[in-house]
């Protein structure tokens, strides 16, 4: 599974992408966590808020840092 | 705390809002008991300066919370593609009025200023509405009304508000009349989104009042720093500097003041609970009104970082254009309140 932090430096992007490490660390998830910094890689998902969150290739969520129980509800999802 | 709020949202507003009125109230008596247990001398100029400070902090965090709270719920019902699908295709002078007002409410970090500017040019937003919007979009925030309306009153507010707007609609109006989309970086009309545009699910009404709280949350818990420093040296001018003593500087009979309040307030960066405090005190002490609405907005609304930023999408003609326009607006803004008032 990989998941893609889309963002370029604002501070939700980073809370994002240590949420979401923080996360797998601790529930040890097979998932390969990459953030996304280019600008025109992170507007090929369209959005217009960042931090973008794309969990094997699908878009999850635009401009928000999602509660750590609804991330690691979709986390588990798509493992299985 | 967390937990009670995620179970009964409504009911959380409905207890916080008797607490929050009795607060308010009290403000001025918890003030004037906080000065004469402190000992200090009355009437001394460390006290006038205390004084300020213990009344000016609370009232301020206070009404920040209340408003950001209200906002938070406001800006559920609107987004950047909401927005968007209302301008695309709209005419040079409408466009302009609603991207300004739009721009008001609309969810925006000067961060994500890029992926919007590429989403509404992509939608075929014209770029004068677009800049409209990006004017509107950090000048005009809650933050800055309310302290506007704490420390001055709502005179001021609405002056500050309708002036914004009047900048915002003429300066991307100006804009789009010169025809500059040649100045706009080639790869912004190449990138063709892949995924189709995000989709927002329609939040619950409790949901809307959780966002509420994580305004509050996100924006009282990022900006109280500021807001203490600025009273702080706002209390420090009101207690200390001489009556007048900014009337030559930045009064009326000093006409150069405005471009160079102006000039000083582009590089110079705060957000508006920094900057407003310490506006409040030179007003205080004989600077005039154009004069220092100019200096605020320029620090707020034009910024290098998000000037910075917008640059990897804008060639460097049309980021001059962008900051020249808008200061214009500003300095003439500033001129007409100096000889209205």
């Amino acid at each position: 599974m990989t998941i893609r932090v889309l963002g370029s430096g604002c501070a939700k992007c980073k809370t994002l992408e240590e949420r979401i490490r923080h996360l797998v660390a601790e529930h040890q998830l097979p998932v390969e966590v990459e953030k996304v910094t280019d600008l025109q890689e992170i507007m090929k998902y369209g959005i217009m808020m960042t931090p973008g969150l794309v969990i094997n290739g699908k878009l999850m969520s635009v401009g928000t840092v999602p509660k750590d129980s609804l991330l690691l509800q979709w986390l588990r999802q798509e493992e299985t | 705390m967390n937990k009670l709020i995620e179970r009964h949202p409504i009911g959380m507003v409905i207890a916080s809002l008797p607490i929050w009125i009795v607060l308010y109230l009290a403000l001025q008596s918890i003030a004037d008991a906080i000065v004469s247990i402190s000992g200090l001398p009355p009437n001394g100029r460390i006290t006038e300066a205390v004084r300020f400070f213990v009344f000016e902090t609370p009232k301020v965090v206070l009404l920040l919370t209340l408003v950001v709270f209200a906002v938070g719920i406001v800006r559920t019902y609107f987004s950047p593609e909401h927005t968007r699908k209302i301008l695309g295709g709209k005419s040079l002078f409408v466009g302009n009025v609603l991207a300004s007002m739009l721009g008001i409410v609309t969810p925006f970090c000067s961060c994500s200023a890029i992926p919007l500017f590429i989403g509404f040019v992509e939608a075929g937003v014209p770029l004068g509405v677009t800049f409209s919007f990006l004017v509107a979009a950090p000048m005009i925030n809650e933050i800055a009304v309310v302290l506007l309306f704490g420390l001055f009153g709502w005179k001021t507010a609405l002056l500050y508000v309708s002036t914004g707007l009047l900048i915002a609609i003429t300066s991307g109006y100006v804009i789009g009349r010169l025809k500059v989309e040649r100045f706009v970086e080639d790869w912004v009309y190449q990138v063709h989104s892949t995924t189709g545009a995000w989709e927002e699910t329609v939040p619950s009404f409790p949901d809307r009042i959780q966002s509420g709280y994580a305004a509050v949350k996100d924006i009282v818990g990022k900006v109280w720093p500021y807001i203490i420093v600025g009273i702080g040296v706002g209390a420090f001018i009101h207690g200390y500097v001489p009556e007048n003593f900014m009337a030559g500087l930045m009064g009326k009979s000093a006409w150069w003041s405005v471009p160079v309040a102006v000039l000083i307030g582009v590089p110079l960066y705060s957000n508006a609970a920094g900057i407003i405090p310490i506006v409040h005190a030179l007003l205080e002490k004989g600077a005039s009104l154009g004069t220092t609405l100019a200096f605020m907005m320029a620090v707020i609304g034009l910024s290098l970082p998000e000037t910075i930023i917008l640059r990897k999408v804008l060639r460097m003609p049309l980021i001059f254009i962008f900051v020249g326009v808008v200061a214009t607006g500003i300095i003439i803004v500033g001129y007409i309140f100096n000889v209205v008032y």
